[in-house]
C-alpha cells in the first residue's frame, strides 16, 4: 500500500501512540483487501458495544491519547440513569456491570466520540450524502448509507470504525469502488410484503440468499424507512452485507441492468411467502404464553412508538413492555403524549439501551416476544428467549400475556 | 497429491494445529468462550470446539460488534482458533482477527477443499501465504 508521507508518520507513532495503532490496524486492513492507498473520511459511526473487546479496545487507545479526527456517533450500550433506578434489574447486575458502563462512556468521552448512545445515526443524527466516504459500523447502518442514502462506507468492525474515526482516513477499497457496488444475486421476492414485519424476515434470508450484493425486485410498494432499517439489521444477523439495491427505490438501482452494471447475476433466488413463513418458525421460541415484551432492535423510530401506543391506549398490559429507544425519540414521546399513554397501560420507554446487554439479565429464563430476530438471536448467549412476530401480534401478546 | 497450497494473508501469523471444517459461515459470539462449542441452533458445526483448531469456514456473519467480542472472550479463556482459512472475507471478520492477533487466510488454492478433512495437522504461513499438510 502507498502511503503519503503524513500517512507515514502516524503509523511510525509521530502523531502518538493511539494513532499508530489505529493506523497499523488499518494498513493490515487495507493489505488484506488489496488496497492501493488510504482516503479521507468526513463521517463516521462506531457500533461501541460495552462488551469486553469493545471497552478494552477504546480504553487501550484512549490510554495511547488518542483523539478522533472525526467524531464518530456512537451505539448504545445500557442508560445507567434507567437501570440504575429499576430494581429487579439492578439486582441481576454485577457491580462489574455497572463499572463496564462507566468505563465505556469514559473511555468514549476521553476518544471525543458524540456520545448519541443510538444504533439509528442513518434516521436522523448522522445523515450522509449521496458518494459521501465515510466509516460506519453497525449492522442496520452500513446497508442504510450505502444502499439507501448512495454513500460510501465498507462494513467495518466497531473497532475498525472507531480506527477510522481516529486517523480520519480508511483504506481504499470494496464498496468504496463503482465497481464493487454493482449487484451479485437477482433476488425476486414473490412474498408479499405488506408490512415492515415483512422485511425483517426478508433479511433473514441471508443463508438461501448467499454472499454478494443482492438485487431485490418485486418490492412493488415503496418500503417505509422502518423497512428498510429491518432489512438491513436482519441481512447483517442471518449473514454480511455491506450493501443491497432495491430496483427503483435505491438510488444506485433505477433499472436491474443499471443495478448490474450490465453483467448477468452470478445466482438468482426467489423468496416466497412460504420461506418467510419457515425462517420465522425456524428461529422463533414457541407460542404460547409470555412473560413480557421487548422492542427496540433497531432502536424504535418515532412512528413506531405511536403504534404501539395506539394499540395499548386505554388498555391494561398483562406483561411488562419496554420499548428502547433514543433519547431524542423518548423526549418526542413525552411531548407528544405518547409515552403517557403507553406507561398508563403498564409499559415503559428505555432510552440509550441495547437489547445485548447485562442490563436485561433479570429476564434470564423468562419468555419474551418482539417484533426483531436480530434482538432475538443475540441475547441468546445471556439465556434470553424470544416468540418472534409482528409489532401488532406482540402488543395482542402483551395485552394477553399469551400468543397463539 | 500435493501437501502445499498457496493462499493469501488476511492477517499475519504462523501456526500449526489441527483442521475443523464447517460448511457454515461463523458468529464467534455464539460459541461458548468456556468451551469453545458453537452453540447456534442448527449450526453445521454446533456443538463442536473451534478451541485452538484451524477453522475452515465459507465466511464470517453478524453485527459489526460481535465477532471481536467473541473471538477476544475465546482468548481469554485460551479457547479461540489458531487460525482462519476463509473463503469471503468480510471487513468485519478480517478487522477483528487483525486486532485479536488471529493468523487469517483466503484464496486458497481449490484442491486444498479437497485435500483435507476434520483432524488433519496443517501449518497455516500467513505470512509466506502458503499452508501445509502435516498429517491426515
Amino acid at each position: 500500500m502507498e502511503l503519503t508521507k503524513s500517512e507515514q508518520e502516524m503509523l511510525e507513532g509521530k502523531h502518538g501512540e493511539g494513532v499508530a495503532l489505529a493506523m497499523k490496524v488499518q494498513v493490515a486492513t487495507g493489505e488484506a483487501f488489496g488496497a492501493a492507498r488510504m482516503v479521507p473520511i468526513t463521517r463516521a459511526h462506531v457500533a461501541l458495544s460495552n462488551q469486553d473487546a469493545d471497552t478494552w479496545f477504546a480504553e487501550k487507545l484512549a490510554k495511547a491519547g488518542a483523539k478522533c479526527k472525526i467524531a464518530p456517533t456512537v451505539n448504545p450500550g445500557f442508560s445507567l440513569a434507567y437501570f440504575c433506578g429499576h430494581c429487579q434489574s439492578q439486582q441481576a447486575m454485577t457491580a462489574k456491570d455497572i463499572d463496564m458502563m462507566r468505563r465505556t462512556h469514559n473511555a468514549y468521552k476521553q476518544l471525543g466520540a458524540i456520545l448519541t448512545y443510538n444504533c439509528t445515526p442513518y434516521l436522523g443524527s448522522n445523515i450522509p450524502q449521496f458518494k459521501e466516504i465515510i466509516g460506519f459500523s453497525e449492522s442496520s447502518a452500513t446497508p442504510y448509507v450505502n444502499s439507501v442514502w448512495g454513500a460510501r462506507s465498507n462494513r467495518e468492525s466497531s473497532l475498525s470504525a472507531l480506527c477510522a474515526a481516529i486517523t480520519g482516513l480508511v483504506p481504499e477499497y470494496g464498496l468504496l469502488l463503482d465497481e464493487n457496488r454493482k449487484g451479485d444475486i437477482l433476488v425476486e421476492v414473490q412474498a408479499d410484503m405488506d408490512n415492515d414485519f415483512a422485511y425483517q424476515m426478508l433479511g433473514y434470508m441471508g443463508k438461501k440468499i448467499g454472499p454478494g450484493i443482492p438485487v431485490f425486485i418485486g418490492l412493488t410498494k415503496r418500503p417505509t424507512p422502518e423497512a428498510l432499517m429491518n432489512l438491513g439489521a436482519q441481512l447483517n444477523t442471518s449473514g454480511a452485507y455491506g450493501m443491497y439495491h432495491i430496483v427503483g427505490v435505491t438510488p444506485e438501482a433505477p433499472t436491474v441492468e443499471v443495478a448490474f452494471g450490465d453483467k448477468e447475476p452470478a445466482r438468482k433466488v426467489v423468496i416466497t411467502n412460504q420461506d418467510l413463513r419457515e425462517i420465522r418458525d425456524a428461529i422463533s421460541h414457541a407460542p404460547g404464553r409470555i412473560d413480557y415484551a421487548l422492542f427496540g432492535c433497531p432502536h424504535f423510530s418515532i412512528n413506531q412508538i405511536q403504534q404501539v401506543a395506539n394499540l395499548v391506549q386505554g388498555k391494561k398490559l398483562a406483561v411488562d413492555l419496554w420499548i428502547m429507544t433514543s433519547a431524542n425519540n423518548k423526549y418526542l414521546a413525552e411531548r407528544m403524549g405518547i409515552k403517557e399513554i403507553i406507561n398508563a397501560a403498564g409499559g415503559d420507554i428505555v432510552e440509550e439501551t441495547c437489547t445485548d446487554q447485562p442490563c436485561w439479565h433479570f429476564l434470564k429464563g423468562k419468555v419474551g416476544i418482539t417484533d426483531s430476530p436480530k434482538l432475538a438471536y443475540y441475547p441468546k448467549k445471556r439465556g434470553l428467549e424470544f416468540v418472534i412476530r409482528d409489532i401488532d401480534t406482540c402488543v395482542q401478546a402483551a395485552l394477553k400475556g399469551e400468543v397463539e | 497429491m500435493k501437501d502445499k497450497f498457496l493462499c493469501h494473508k488476511l492477517s499475519e501469523g504462523v501456526v500449526e494445529g489441527e483442521v475443523l471444517i464447517s460448511q457454515d459461515d461463523i458468529c464467534y459470539y455464539l460459541v461458548d468462550p468456556e468451551t469453545g462449542n458453537v452453540i447456534e441452533n442448527g449450526h453445521d458445526i454446533e456443538g463442536q470446539s473451534v478451541s485452538q483448531k484451524i477453522v475452515v469456514f465459507p465466511s464470517g456473519k453478524g453485527s459489526s460488534v460481535v465477532q471481536a467480542d467473541g473471538l477476544y472472550q475465546l482468548l481469554m479463556k485460551n479457547n479461540a482458533p489458531k487460525a482462519m482459512v476463509i473463503k469471503n472475507p468480510d471487513t468485519v471478520l478480517v478487522t477483528s482477527g487483525i486486532i485479536m492477533e488471529v493468523p487469517m487466510v483466503d484464496k486458497v488454492e481449490e484442491q486444498f477443499y479437497q485435500r483435507i478433512k476434520n483432524g488433519d495437522i496443517v501449518r497455516v504461513d500467513a505470512n509466506n501465504g502458503e499452508i501445509i499438510v502435516v498429517r491426515n
